[in-house]
């Protein structure tokens, strides 16, 4: 009888250590500055018991990475919403998401339908939203108010002063501003390098105005605070946090549309910890962590509700840049399709090396 | 049984350098080498073919990217050359005891922070609102603020300086083996400065000379950091082509066989180098 009931609880036992084994696991998160901040993750790993190493990156490195390792290495990625099918098809990276296993009520639910159809392969779902923001410009109002546009940045008065980076919003933000419309010829070849030359031509004319090509955050910011770019292509985060130190110096909704971008929660094909996945997202999307996260990284959210919580400064600089027709006016990205990259690849690298 | 015993020896002495070889340099080039022939025709297709090697000389933009970069790192091992000479010469000739080792270790302290701080240190001195810049307005040379950063001139200061060290030594070495009294003799046979330094002190030192400017060659083709943070818009580097195939535009075939090519090409300007100056590797790097 002893011994019947002491192999029970060594068999109970046995069961609690390993579905605890099971359940604490180690997300490695591939994601963006400012998306994962300590006390976020503290309070995960304090309510989960999980644990989450956090690698920061962008959506180039993104899918370097996970195609060097054919998708593991990591168990949840952030890629921008419409950089998943085109890389999906591509390299064969990430795997279908598990609807029932995320709360879809804590999504905004516009955002939640539109990013599960970009992302949507073969009847599959690929991503859900996690933080938005745009692109358009940064600019030092005292010194360079004249600009408004994404073109307005090759004009004389601002020469030597301009600043914006060698990568494909450049290209899409010159084309709206030029008049013409890149993402109605996604899926048209020739008429999207008909466009693509157009502002090939625009960006090296253009090219005796730029100081530099900037690569990182932080490079632009001290740029523009040091007064050395007085008017630049950035996100919408990098103007606001300038405009806490200077009042000058502001994000501007360009007047051919701001760029809106959408980064999304996505799994790599070969990731291990699928629940401590799930349970981030989840536990994220609650309405007063997403106010944390929209703290640290300036960004809003897609979790309904996630606004209210946020500090009354960033909501008025985001008032001041965005009025409602510029809220409007967004030109949000749709799915990039395979080829196009290639394409764009060849103009960057002819701007680059023109005189 | 000796024999074999030290034959075992031997084979364990080697294993470290030959698993070194083997699995961090021999396979990963087989694999980047199977990576550039396999030219993209389609989503996920892929056939054997060496048009990705085409794609260099076909398209004049890599070619001229690459030749510019073999020219300016030719001119940077020039620079150094010049100006690493007198100081190699002035440590091991005109020094003695203490003054030499702290000479050679001024030369070394740049070297303990990593390449990424000192560039960024030459940034903060060249840049429009720098250190120079304020300084030519504090005296009055300029009126304006002057940019010094982001051209050609400031690619090849950071070049110059990154590789000063790896010129320096093998000279100091060279000139340190060459017996004074050969110096005297000269001076005492009617020669003057010049004659001396050319027939005695550079053929003697042209061993240090060669393996130097290989390295300094070498390093300077093989950049990243410097051209790109310091050259701004203008600066095309082949090794900033490569980076931006294989992370931006993820194509790792092109990026592959332009690995391949630097490998090969900077190869062959080496042994025309050598070539040139009647050294061989055995001679200069090998010693």
């Amino acid at each position: 009888m002893n011994k019947i009931l002491s192999s029970g609880i060594a068999l109970l036992a046995a069961g609690v250590l390993s579905t605890s084994a099971a359940q604490a696991e180690t997300l490695r998160l591939l994601t963006w500055g400012g998306y994962a901040p300590e006390n976020v993750v503290e309070l995960f790993e304090k309510e989960t018991g999980h644990t989450v190493e956090v690698t920061k990156s962008n959506n180039e490195e993104m899918v370097a990475k996970l195609r060097a390792t054919n998708g593991g290495g990591f168990d949840l990625a952030q890629p921008s919403q419409d950089r998943i099918a085109g890389a999906q098809a591509e390299f064969d990276i990430y795997k279908p998401l598990d609807l029932s296993k995320i709360d879809a009520s804590q999504f905004i639910p516009s955002m939640l339908e539109a990013t599960k159809g970009n992302t949507m392969i073969d009847g599959e779902v690929y991503g859900v939203p996690h933080v938005w923001g745009t692109s358009g410009l940064v600019v030092n109002t005292a010194m360079a108010g004249q600009v408004k546009d994404y073109t307005d940045l090759c004009d004389p008065s601002v020469a030597g002063k301009v600043s914006y980076r060698l990568k494909r919003p450049t290209l899409i933000g010159f084309a709206f501003s030029m008049g013409l419309d890149p993402f109605a010829a996604y899926n048209d070849e020739a008429a999207y390098q008909d466009i693509l030359d157009k502002v090939e031509a625009k960006l090296i004319d253009c090219k005796s105005n730029v100081k530099t090509y900037w690569g990182g955050g932080d490079e632009i910011k001290n740029l523009l605070r040091s007064g050395e770019v007085v008017a630049a292509m950035a996100w919408d985060t990098g103007g606001w946090s300038l405009n806490a130190d200077n009042a000058d110096i502001t994000f501007v909704a360009p007047t051919s549309g701001a760029l809106g971008w959408i980064d999304t929660f996505a799994m790599p094909k070969r990731g291990r910890a699928d629940e401590a996945a799930y349970a981030w997202i989840n536990f994220v999307m609650q309405p007063e962590i997403a106010a944390m996260i929209t703290t640290a990284a300036g960004n809003f959210t897609a979790s309904q509700g996630g606004d209210a919580g946020v500090d009354d400064a960033l909501k008025a600089r985001y008032q001041a840049s965005f009025p409602q027709e510029a809220i409007d006016n967004i030109k949000w990205y749709p799915t990039v399709p395979a080829n196009l990259e290639t394409l764009e690849g060849a103009v960057l690298d002819r701007v680059n090396a023109a005189k | 049984m000796t024999q074999a015993q030290s034959r075992l020896g031997l084979y364990l002495l080697m294993a470290p350098l030959m698993l070194w070889l083997l699995l961090l340099i021999i396979i990963p080039h087989i694999g980047m080498f199977l990576v550039s022939i396999s030219v993209k025709t389609g989503v996920r297709q892929y056939v054997t073919g060496f048009g990705n090697y085409m794609v260099f000389f076909t398209e004049p933009l890599y070619w001229n990217t690459f030749a510019r970069t073999a020219f300016m790192s030719i001119a940077a091992t020039f620079l150094t050359l010049l100006i690493g000479f007198p100081v190699a010469y002035y440590i091991a000739k005109l020094t003695r005891g203490r003054t030499k080792t702290t000479l050679f270790l001024m030369c070394l302290i740049p070297f303990w922070v990593s390449e990424l701080v000192r560039t960024f240190g030459w940034m903060i001195l060249l840049r429009e609102t720098g250190i120079f810049s304020s300084f030519l307005q504090y005296i009055g040379v300029h009126s304006g603020p002057v940019e010094f950063l982001y051209n050609d001139a400031a690619i090849m200061i950071g070049l110059v300086y990154t590789s000063m060290l790896f010129m320096v030594v093998p000279l100091v070495t060279t000139l340190d083996s060459l017996d004074d009294s050969l110096i005297e003799a000269g001076y005492d046979l009617g020669g003057n400065g010049i004659s001396i330094l050319r027939e005695i002190i550079i053929p003697h030192a042209m061993p240090g000379i060669v393996s130097g400017c290989i390295v300094v060659f070498m390093l300077s083709l093989g950049n990243y950091l410097t051209p790109i943070l310091l050259g701004g818009k203008d600066s095309l580097w082949f090794t900033g082509l490569i980076y931006s195939q294989f992370i931006t535009r993820f194509n790792w075939e092109l990026g592959s066989a332009f690995g391949f090519l630097l490998l090969g090409l900077s190869s062959t300007i080496v042994w025309v180098g050598l070539k040139l100056s009647r050294q061989s590797l055995t001679d200069t790097v090998g010693r």
